[in-house]
């Protein structure tokens, strides 16, 4: 008999599910839990509270009083009479200047506004993968439409540049199946025969007066050429980034030796020395009377300088993939580059997005440091040629907070971005 | 003696591995391996660990590479030319520990990749025959979940269907239930099982002795990095010869 030992016992019945006690749901819970669960915490929050506040109250009516529409900060200074307000005046009378520089000729806004807003239909395949995949195609003929779009002059220049693409994208394809560095050699052999046929045949047969009003970089500026520079650094940083991650693995000693002295010499110079570097000596490496573009030289700098870091952060990504993976990969016969693209990088760059995004966000940031080496861009507009002029001397909170204002709209999109990739990806946890 | 007689049937060869020796820097793992199968033989390989069983097999395919004698699979001399090796581990199908299923892509997925793109078959030719093989494994319902979201036992299975769907001639097990509850090594088991039954040739590394005795046509030792004694699975178990051999065999087998 079970009953005779005191500890026996089998249960008959299944006990019901009961709602928790009322103190124990709802807003009451929340704010006993975080806001005054303890003495110390109640203190904290007050004190929180109060300084919240302060800081509202301070900052209110310096927003709220300020002034819009004058021309210069000495009427602000009327109109407000010693009370507390901004002069954000200074905003809607050098709107432009701020957004594209100041000497962008005024009626040719529309063609950065077109190349704006076709990023968004380039870069939407590539960031949700749910669309239609044939949609990359624009996005492979995108960066071509775009320069023709914000420096214009002649069609033939990117025309030529995206056939130098095309016939080295058609020599890889057609030479891959039987060596792939052949048909890399070949591809990049014909890429530069179609480049340097297509800079003649240009020469020739440019017409005069073109489409487009021809715009030099040195004409460019403000946030648009913050935003250009970060769109195309980050974009090109990236894949460079994954091949010098590669190359850091690779059993070839001269490859690895190549791939480590870039990296750790890239990452040890500061950036600001690279961009004085492309600014003036950077034309020595180039071919003698070859005119290099500056804002060419300052991308291929600020390239450089963001993909040894995403290397690094990529290389991070790879360590941590267990080894079971490549010999996985391995046994089921697949080659080194599909084992790479299909199996490893995928994982890798998953781990590693918030590594990459750290360094895209940053490089963006960063590309203001070119106002040092006198492009006019929104903060070397904001130091030149407005805080110069009498008008807005002295114009600094507003500026300032504009321009952190349009960053942190960018950054903060982009790690809301990456958060959400983040969530999309993660299919090894449930 | 049914046993025996399919034996005889088992002439063709299908891997010969002769004077094969590996060191790890100056550490001599495998010292002097001689092997013969057959097409068709199933063999299971024991040992303490750090005997080497494992490396053994991982040199079969490849995945070690062994400094001196040859290895020769289904006639493929495997050397260091990257097509002999590629070509030998399209037919040789290989199960891990660990599983080692890729985490990012469904189990569908896992089990199409290689067929398409180290076999180059179509899409949907793959699909159907990863769903046949998964069906034989018994998972069909789950193959659109990702592994995160399966047992081990589960795992394992789908690892078993994803190397069968690039139709191997020959699979190697490294220790397959190693990592497995107790409740999932039977289910793996019985997969293996019924693979063996629709005679695959196979080389388990394994410590499952049941196993062993069910279905290996022969059952090798190993120790320190040496075959010590290998003999059909009764004979093994019941007469061990070299007291090595003994001690181990009543160490796994005494409780």
């Amino acid at each position: 008999m079970p009953s005779d030992i005191p500890f026996a016992f089998v249960r008959k019945e299944q006990l019901p599910q009961l709602p928790p006690p009322a103190r124990e749901q709802g807003a009451v819970k929340w704010i006993r839990e975080n806001l005054f669960s303890g003495p110390v915490n109640s203190l904290l929050t007050v004190l929180s509270v109060m300084a919240i506040y302060y800081l509202v109250m301070a900052v209110w009516p310096w927003l709220f009083n300020g002034i819009w529409h004058t021309q210069s900060l000495r009427e602000c200074q009327d109109i407000l009479q010693g009370r507390t307000g901004a002069c954000f005046s200074v905003l809607t009378q050098r709107w432009y200047q701020l957004l594209y520089g100041f000497s962008y000729p005024g009626d040719q806004y529309w063609r950065p506004n077109l190349a704006f807003l076709l990023l968004g239909a380039a870069a939407a395949p590539v960031m949700f993968t749910e669309l239609p995949r044939k949609m990359l195609l624009f996005t492979a003929v995108y960066p071509f439409i775009a320069f023709y779009l914000i420096w214009g002059g002649t069609i033939w220049s990117p025309i030529f540049a995206l056939s130098g693409f095309v016939a080295g994208y058609f020599v890889y394809a057609r030479f891959v199946a039987q060596s792939f560095a052949g048909a890399v050699g070949g591809a990049i052999l014909a890429a530069i025969v179609v480049w340097t046929l297509g800079g003649y045949i240009t020469n020739v047969i440019a017409p005069v007066e073109p489409v487009l009003q021809a715009i030099p970089s040195r004409d460019l500026g403000g946030f648009m050429l913050n935003f250009m520079l970060g769109v195309t650094c980050v974009s090109l940083a990236l894949p460079l980034g994954i091949v010098l991650a590669l190359g850091r693995q690779s059993t070839l000693p001269f490859i690895k030796l190549i791939c480590v002295v870039f990296i750790e010499f890239i990452r040890g110079v500061p950036l600001i020395t690279l961009l004085f570097v492309a600014n003036v000596m950077l034309s020595y490496f180039f071919p003698p009377n070859s005119t290099v573009d500056l804002f060419l030289r300052v991308v291929i700098m600020i390239t450089m300088f963001a993909a040894a870091y995403i290397a690094e952060v990529i290389r991070g990504g790879l360590a941590a993939l267990p080894r079971g993976q490549y010999e996985a990969a391995d046994s089921l016969g697949l080659d080194y580059p599909q084992a790479m693209r299909l199996i490893i990088l995928p994982q890798a760059l998953k781990i590693s997005i918030p590594g990459i995004v750290n360094v895209a966000v940053g490089l963006f940031k960063d590309t203001t440091l070119v106002s040092v080496i006198s492009m006019f861009d929104l903060v070397g507009m904001i130091r030149g040629p407005i805080l110069a002029q009498q008008e807005w001397n002295g114009v600094y909170w507003e500026l300032f907070l504009f321009a952190s204002v349009l960053f942190f709209i960018v950054c903060y999109s982009i790690s809301q971005y990456s958060q959400w990739l983040e969530r999309k990806l993660a299919t090894d946890r449930q | 003696m049914a046993e025996a007689a399919q034996m005889k049937i088992l002439d063709k060869v299908a891997i010969t591995i002769e004077g094969m020796n590996k060191w790890y820097g100056t550490f001599h793992v495998l010292r002097d391996i001689n092997l013969t199968v057959y097409r068709g033989e199933r063999i299971v390989i024991c040992g303490p660990s750090g005997s080497g069983k494992s490396t053994l097999i991982r040199c079969i395919n490849a995945l070690e590479e062994h400094q001196k004698g040859r290895i020769t699979v289904d006639g493929t001399l495997l050397s260091s030319d990257l097509k002999n090796i590629d070509k030998i581990r399209s037919e040789v199908g290989m199960c891990f520990q660990h599983f080692n299923l890729f985490p990012h892509l469904t189990i569908l997925e896992n089990c199409t990749l290689a067929p398409i793109w180290v076999r180059k078959i179509p899409k949907k030719e793959a699909e159907e025959t990863a769903m046949h093989f998964l069906e034989k494994v018994k998972i069909p319902d789950q193959a659109n979940k990702y592994p995160g979201q399966l047992s081990g036992g589960q795992q394992q299975r789908v690892a078993i269907a994803r190397s069968l769907c690039m139709r191997p001639r020959i699979m190697l097990f490294d220790e397959p239930t190693s990592a497995l509850d107790p409740e999932m090594i039977k289910e793996v088991l019985d997969t293996m099982i019924e693979l063996a039954e629709e005679g695959m040739t196979m080389l388990c590394v394994t410590h499952e002795m049941g196993f062993a005795r069910q279905v290996a046509h022969r059952v090798i030792f190993m120790d320190v990095g040496q075959i010590v004694e290998q003999n059909e699975p009764e004979a093994f178990f019941n007469t061990p010869q070299n007291p090595r051999t003994q001690l181990f065999l009543s160490q796994i087998l005494g409780h």
